[in-house]
């Protein structure tokens, strides 16, 4: 065991056991650590903001290359900033409207193709009993209809309708759970990083023997 | 009301409507267009996030002001804002320059630990969640339990069954299945759902029938 002497992994395990001390009950080490990272993540936002958002994508071509017509949506932005003066707000309106309506007009044809043309594509598979990759499409499809059933609100879940709907909620539990599990380990796998961190990097264990 | 409302919404529909088009004509000056757009929206969103800093200052310094319970933790929240920005722009953002050293071993240590703290919290939930109440709440358990010793070392040696039959599979091959076929099934009708509410919030909003995003007021 070599204890490490760089200040910065102690702070790096002091924020650590911070952070942990939460299983126990809220405290003040938590509390300070929760405010140290908004105040460090704005610090970092400003700095990236800065380097890599407003000299690359604004300065440089409005004041280097001449593209003045980008004046124009740094108004819409500045606009935006006036939501905190309630007299002006309304001004916010013209940016948020600028950009919500864009966004919804691109959404339309994208979501379309990337969200229900190709789901749609992907579940029209080669449907066959003879071998296990063709059952597991039957399943796939079935799956997918049984569950698009069960979203359809607009007749009620009852009879053949309703029997249909339940094996969609089968599945749907069934992904649930899958999606439940594997967040869990994604979880514990953070974790064992921090231990990792304490263990090798602060109390220099060399657990690769 | 001209003002305030219906030139804002008259933008909305013109901008839906001109990129709704946009996407299905492949001619250079549509493509232009959408080009021209997207360098637009990145100035628009670098002047407007100046409103979450001038935000964050704002609340903080209030609670200062006002000395407000816990006060203290704002005065952290803006040093530690203040200090790293300055040792960013002074010195860069090299590797093992001050600011790399704060991003590593506090951020990337207090984020880090602070999602980890998500498994034990996660863990009592399902605790509570899971009880086997119904035969669809046990599948939902199986799964997870299933996809969990599927992800470790430990599913594997603990099949004993695969060493007796080897055609069986192991968790491993149990949780795989799991994930790529009832798992993609029920995924894959939930994103026809998102996909289709997308479209007609979408529209709704185009259409001005959704007005909630201009907030409330004249």
């Amino acid at each position: 065991m070599h204890i490490s002497m760089n200040p910065w992994v102690w702070i790096g395990v002091f924020f650590t056991f911070s952070v942990l001390s939460f299983l126990y009950k809220d405290n003040p080490f938590y509390k300070l650590a929760e405010h140290v990272t908004v105040g460090v993540s704005i610090g970092y936002g400003l700095v990236i903001w800065w380097t890599n958002s407003v000299i690359p994508r604004f300065y440089i071509p409005v004041f280097e290359q001449g593209q003045w017509i980008l004046i124009i949506p740094a108004i819409l932005g500045l606009m935006m900033v006036l939501r905190i003066v309630p007299k002006y707000s309304w001004l916010s309106r013209y940016a948020i409207c600028f950009s919500v309506g864009a966004g919804s007009g691109m959404a339309i044809p994208r979501s379309m193709q990337a969200q229900v043309l190709r789901q749609l594509e992907a579940t029209m598979l080669n449907l066959s009993f003879t071998s296990g990759a063709g059952i597991n499409n039957i399943i796939i499809f079935f799956g997918v209809l049984t569950v698009l059933v069960y979203f359809f609100f607009s007749k009620e879940h009852k009879g053949v309708f309703g029997g249909v709907a339940k094996v969609g909620i089968w599945f749907l539990m069934i992904g649930f759970g899958a999606t439940f599990g594997y967040t869990v380990m994604a979880r514990l796998s953070l974790f064992i990083g921090r231990v990792l961190f304490v263990l090798q990097d602060f109390l220099g264990i060399n657990l690769a023997g | 009301m001209l003002w305030k409302k219906q030139i804002p919404l008259a933008i909305t529909f013109i901008m839906g409507l001109l990129l709704g088009i946009q996407y299905f004509v492949p001619h250079r000056i549509s493509e232009n267009f959408f080009q021209g757009y997207l360098d637009w929206a990145i100035v628009i969103g670098i002047f407007a996030a100046i409103l979450s800093y001038i935000s964050f200052y704002r609340v903080h310094g209030m609670r200062i002001k006002k000395k407000a319970p816990a006060w203290q933790y704002s005065v952290v929240a803006i040093v530690m804002s203040v200090t790293m920005a300055l040792f960013g722009f002074i010195q860069g953002r090299e590797e093992g320059m001050v600011f790399m050293n704060m991003y590593s071993y506090i951020l990337v240590a207090i984020e880090g630990t602070m999602f980890s703290l998500l498994a034990f919290y996660i863990s009592s939930a399902a605790y509570r969640a899971f009880r086997a109440r119904s035969t669809q709440a046990t599948a939902l358990l199986l799964a997870a339990i299933i996809v969990m010793l599927g992800r470790v070392p430990l599913g594997e040696s603990i099949s004993f069954w695969h060493n007796i039959w080897p055609s069986l599979p192991t968790f491993t091959g149990i949780a795989n299945w799991i994930l790529n076929v009832p798992n993609m099934a029920a995924k894959r009708g939930m994103q026809l759902g998102i996909g289709l509410g997308i479209m007609m919030l979408s529209l709704k909003i185009i259409l001005g029938i959704e007005r909630s995003y201009m907030g409330s007021g004249d």
